[in-house]
């Protein structure tokens, strides 16, 4: 029987939540790290037990760190994150030019083959690679060095590269999103960059045809349709099925098109999932109803899911990387709220439980299957 | 030797309970004093200091002999009752933070 084992990243630590995959019983194992924010903690998908934790604080600064053994014991690997060549300046809030500075990692994406490659998005906006297991991290400068990386702003969370993804088809496509640049695509390995922002409208930047300054939340992509990918943007639910080359909004008759999570279905790759907050200023459900959005038909009609959510009262937010889906036959769907509940569903949306209630502000959320 | 007083965390991250106790080649100052401790434990590269710019991170501070040193220069003579292990030079954490 498998087992189902899953990493939360948290404000104050983190904690693995391990079942069978009947996904009815689990065992809390944690705080690791207590005390340090765990922006993100995952796993090699090519050897489970290698897993990765982004663990840093506003006293100690950014540590990373490895296991070997599934998270049982860990060990700090590199922390050097230099921005390579010249640092040059991005736009601060108040349009000002300000130097690149970095303040934290956001997100650990493993390689797809390798379980020693894994690649890191930073703030100030970067990414890193590593082919030792963490230990020595090389920029690939192409991206923040490209031309329209002088006008790049942070977005209210800071200026973060927060998403990656390493194309399952294409070796050397990578696409990731930063807030409040947008997304971009390489085609070669990171060697070389392009914005692919085009249809998308953000009422927050003057020029609509801009090539950068959107805001985009999370960008997700089911592996057997890898030029579709689905965007939470700041306002606006997105897809392109052509790797970026245009989106089309596709919130349909969601309550609220605004939010940070959006997470595909394992088996079915027109099964969406969102979590609508009320508005940029109102992080929060709409009506206090903690509702999880499925299509079944990749955006535009929607379904609120809502069996075991608490449906008044609730006032939690849920983050771009606290929601993830397993791979059993039937699909598991997991996401942790800032006031320290994981939910799950053991099939595929329909109904929720949870799985711990207390744990301090989740930050991220993913999932493993073991054999 | 000079001996470290570390926050919590840092103790933590280098599997040491107590003080720790570091040597220095030449005349001790926060810089000999910080470069032994790295050398000691790696793992705390970057968390006192920047690795890069070597300065002290904002919210860290640098007290012995009930004076903070924080803002002296890295490369100034630490106080004699340091230097001959009679007080410790303390690495905390500003009260910051929740």
């Amino acid at each position: 029987m498998s087992i189902v084992r899953v990493l939360v990243g948290t404000r104050k630590g983190a904690f693995l939540l391990t079942s069978d995959e009947r996904r009815r019983d689990w065992t809390v194992d944690g705080p690791h790290f207590g005390g340090w924010e765990i922006y993100h903690l995952t796993g090699s998908p090519v050897a489970p037990d290698r897993l990765y934790a982004s663990q840093s604080g506003g006293w100690f600064g950014q540590l990373i760190q490895r296991s070997d053994d599934g998270g049982r014991s860990w060990a700090p690997v590199g922390n050097d994150f230099a921005y390579a060549g010249d640092v040059g300046e991005h736009l601060w809030y108040d349009g000002t030019p300000r130097p690149w500075e970095f303040k934290r990692i956001w997100h650990l994406e493993p390689s797809r083959h390798d379980p020693d490659t894994v690649y890191a998005g930073a703030e100030d906006a970067a990414l890193y690679v590593s082919t030792d297991g963490g230990e020595k991290w090389t920029e690939l400068t192409a991206l923040r060095q490209h031309p329209s990386g002088p006008g790049w702003q942070p977005g209210a969370g800071g200026m973060c590269l927060h998403t990656i993804i390493l194309d399952p088809v294409h070796r050397d496509r990578i696409y990731v999103a930063i807030s409040a640049a947008g997304a971009f695509r390489s085609d070669d390995g990171g060697a070389s960059w392009l914005p692919i922002n085009k249809g998308l409208r953000s009422a927050e930047i003057p020029d609509q045809d801009s090539e950068t300054g959107h805001c985009v939340h999370r960008l997700a992509q089911h592996p057997s349709r890898p030029d579709t990918l689905f965007m939470q943007k700041h306002w606006d639910v997105m897809r392109t099925d052509d790797a970026g080359g245009s989106w089309r909004e596709v919130s349909g008759d969601l309550p609220s098109d605004f939010g940070f999570p959006i997470a595909v279905h394992a088996h079915e790759p027109e099964t969406i999932y969102v979590v609508p907050i009320t508005s940029d200023s109102l992080h929060y459900p709409p009506d206090g109803r903690l509702r999880v959005y499925r299509s079944r038909t990749g955006g535009e009609h929607w379904e609120p899911l809502t069996e075991g959510l608490p449906q008044s009262h609730c006032y939690v937010n849920v983050l771009r990387d606290a929601m993830a889906v397993d791979t059993l036959d039937e699909c598991g769907i997991y996401f942790g709220t800032s006031g320290g509940q994981v939910y799950h569903s053991a099939d595929a949306g329909d109904s929720w439980a949870p799985i711990v209630r207390d744990l301090p502000p989740v930050l991220s959320v993913e999932v493993q299957v073991l054999p | 030797m000079i001996r470290v007083v570390l926050p919590a965390h840092l103790k933590n991250l280098a599997h040491v309970t107590g003080e720790v106790r570091v040597e220095v080649a030449g005349p001790p100052t926060q810089r000999e004093v910080l470069d032994a401790l790295e050398a000691a434990y790696p793992m705390l590269r970057g968390t006192i200091r920047d690795r890069h710019s070597g300065a002290r991170r904002p919210f860290v501070r640098f007290y012995a002999c009930e004076r903070d040193l924080s803002h002296e220069p890295p490369d100034a003579p630490l106080p004699e009752e340091v230097v001959v292990g009679k007080e410790p030079f303390i690495v905390l954490g500003a009260m910051a933070g929740g």
